[in-house]
């Protein structure tokens, strides 16, 4: 069973093709650059079904990454694999994109996963030593995360919002997720063909807007 | 029979249109769809770009699932898409674009990243039939004033003028806030301006005296004479229904004066009038009847057609379609600055 494995939460433009029963990656392409979601995404997709000598009618599935992210790049995976979905006919999981890369990443110590919320931010999750999410995605300060990190009795982080900021932990080395960490986190409920949940993004924060107070004068009293 | 999918996605509205190229060339439109998010930013007194965004990505396959439905047609149907990729803004026009190119690959059909401009005017096509060459289009909304030349909507299309500061639908905006009605503008201000004076107050017309760029439109500064004129009246009760038919009086005025000018000079018969705004009571009767006076056929399509909506994407798509011109590359891209010149990219 194959699955197109997408994401665009971070600087990275992730696309892959992976079967879900062997959990082999046939191929992938990525490219890191956070102004390039829209535009390479779906080239990235065509891409990896070319080199994978894969067609579309050979995808199950779709597995997208919904965030956190910061917002922009972040809809231009979801509104591609949506459609995509649509269009083939096919379901689309959603995956939290923390717990991504956070599957790949199981060791016998529990960890966090932070990436760049931008404006000073990091999104973050724990997971416990087999990898099961311990701490749902929050958005915080880096100091206010490490302040925490005793309470949290987490080892290692992963994620580039562990590179951005020193959170006084080792790193595994992944900075993003990869389409082998999306596609594992929906492996149950691609093989299952379960029911996917509501495609919805997990944005974290409301949106910067602010209701106008009193009209300003053009004139002086 | 060609069907052609447009996806509109670079303000507020989520359009989404079908439309089916006859054998004989002729376009019938089969759908149009449109989720609107215009409720979420009244209380910010316009549209907040990250509200705009989130709206469309919730409800672009919904719109395209109920279009479909309403067409009795499957997405495997499509022929060609058709975008707005531009201008507009670039979180809002990027959920379709994004959209757009996965539709494309899927189905595995050409898709054209087309200028929103220019769909304002092929929304006329829908209703009217083809249009004359040349013929004037004067576009007013929210986001956009402007005069186009249109010589060929699939090829050749060129800016006559445009506004130098607000858009007259934002004016519309501004003054109804002034006056304390409500967001849009645009229907409070034609309401009250039905039952007051249009001669009550006399606003200035921008951009009207013997050295100013002709064509060009300003209205910035009527703005401003509108709040100068409520707040010296301060702790009186203000004519409300006086100041709004006079505002909108100037707004008509000067947009009509400087299309039929630019249409008499530049020997053009036909003029298009479309956007948000073309629905305002007082524009569309002067625009005739001045239109009526200088000799010009003036087109204006239903309001349905003259807001944002994926059936005017959906056209230029179809004439992009019958002209031949070259389908967009998968790498397309938004661009929130797209010269109106470029009917696609
Ligand atoms: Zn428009």
């Amino acid at each position: 069973m194959l699955v197109i494995a997408v994401d665009t939460a971070t600087p990275a433009v992730t696309a892959g093709v992976v079967n879900v029963e062997e959990m082999l990656v046939l191929a992938e392409c990525v490219t890191v650059d956070a102004k390039a979601h829209g535009e390479l995404l779906t080239p990235h997709i065509l891409t990896a079904l070319k080199e994978a000598d894969r067609t579309f009618a050979d995808i199950a599935a779709i597995v997208c990454g919904i965030g956190p992210g910061p917002f922009t790049g972040l809809r231009a995976g979801m509104a591609t694999a949506a459609a995509l979905g649509q269009a083939l006919g096919k379901p689309v999981y959603p995956v939290c994109t923390l717990d991504a890369i956070a599957a790949e990443n199981v060791a016998d110590s529990p960890l966090l996963v932070a990436s760049d919320a931008r404006r000073k931010e990091i999104y973050w999750a724990t997971y416990d030593a087999t990898g099961r999410r311990v701490t749902n995605p929050a958005v915080d300060k880096p100091a206010d995360v490490v302040e925490r990190i005793p309470s949290l009795s987490v080892e290692r982080v992963a994620g580039n919002g562990a590179t951005l900021y020193d959170l006084g932990l080792p790193h595994t080395g992944q900075e993003y997720p990869n389409p082998l960490g999306i596609a594992m986190v929906a492996r149950d409920d691609v093989l299952a063909g379960a029911k996917p949940r509501p495609f919805v993004p997990l944005y974290l924060r409301r949106p910067d807007a602010t209701e106008p107070g009193a009209r300003k004068r053009v004139t002086t009293r | 029979m060609t069907i052609v999918l447009g996806i509109e996605s670079s303000c507020d509205e989520t359009g989404i249109g079908i439309v089916r190229i006859e054998s004989d060339g002729a376009l019938t439109l089969l759908a149009d769809e449109v989720a609107s998010s215009v409720d979420q930013h009244a209380r910010f007194g316009g549209v907040v770009p990250e509200v705009a965004s989130r709206a469309h990505l919730e409800a672009l396959v919904p719109s395209v699932t109920r279009a479909f439905e309403a067409a009795a047609l499957e997405l495997s149907d499509v022929d060609a898409i058709a975008v707005t990729c531009g201008p507009g803004l670039a979180g809002a026009l990027l959920v379709g674009v994004s959209a757009a190119k996965a539709y494309a690959a899927a189905l595995n059909v050409p898709l054209y990243g087309a200028n929103h401009l220019p769909g304002h005017v092929a929304a006329d096509t829908l209703e009217h039939g083809p249009l004359p060459s040349p013929c004037l289009a004067l576009l007013v909304s929210g986001g956009h004033t402007q005069l186009l030349r249109v010589d060929d909507l699939a090829t050749k299309i060129t800016e006559v003028g445009s506004t130098i500061d607000d858009a007259a639908g934002e004016a519309y905006d501004k003054v109804a806030r002034i006056l304390g009605l409500p967001y849009p503008g645009g229907p409070p201000i034609d309401k009250a301006a039905r039952r007051g004076n249009p001669d009550a107050i006399r606003f200035p017309r921008g951009l009207t005296g013997p050295r100013d760029a002709k064509y060009d439109f300003s209205f910035s500064g009527l703005k401003t004479a509108v709040a100068r004129w409520v707040e010296a009246r301060e702790g009186q009760e203000i004519p409300v229904d006086d100041v709004a038919a006079s505002f909108q009086e100037a707004v008509a005025d000067v947009l009509t004066a400087k299309a039929v000018r630019a249409a008499t000079e530049l020997g053009i018969d036909t003029m298009v009038v479309s956007g948000g705004v073309a629905a305002n009571s007082r524009l569309s009767t002067l625009a005739a009847a001045r239109c009526a006076e200088a000799g010009i056929t003036l087109r204006v399509p239903r309001p349905r057609l003259c807001t944002d909506n994926g059936a005017m994407i959906a056209a230029l798509g179809a004439h992009l379609v019958k002209a031949q011109v070259r389908p967009s590359s998968l790498d397309l891209s938004a661009n929130p600055g797209l010269p109106v010149g470029t009917v696609t990219v």
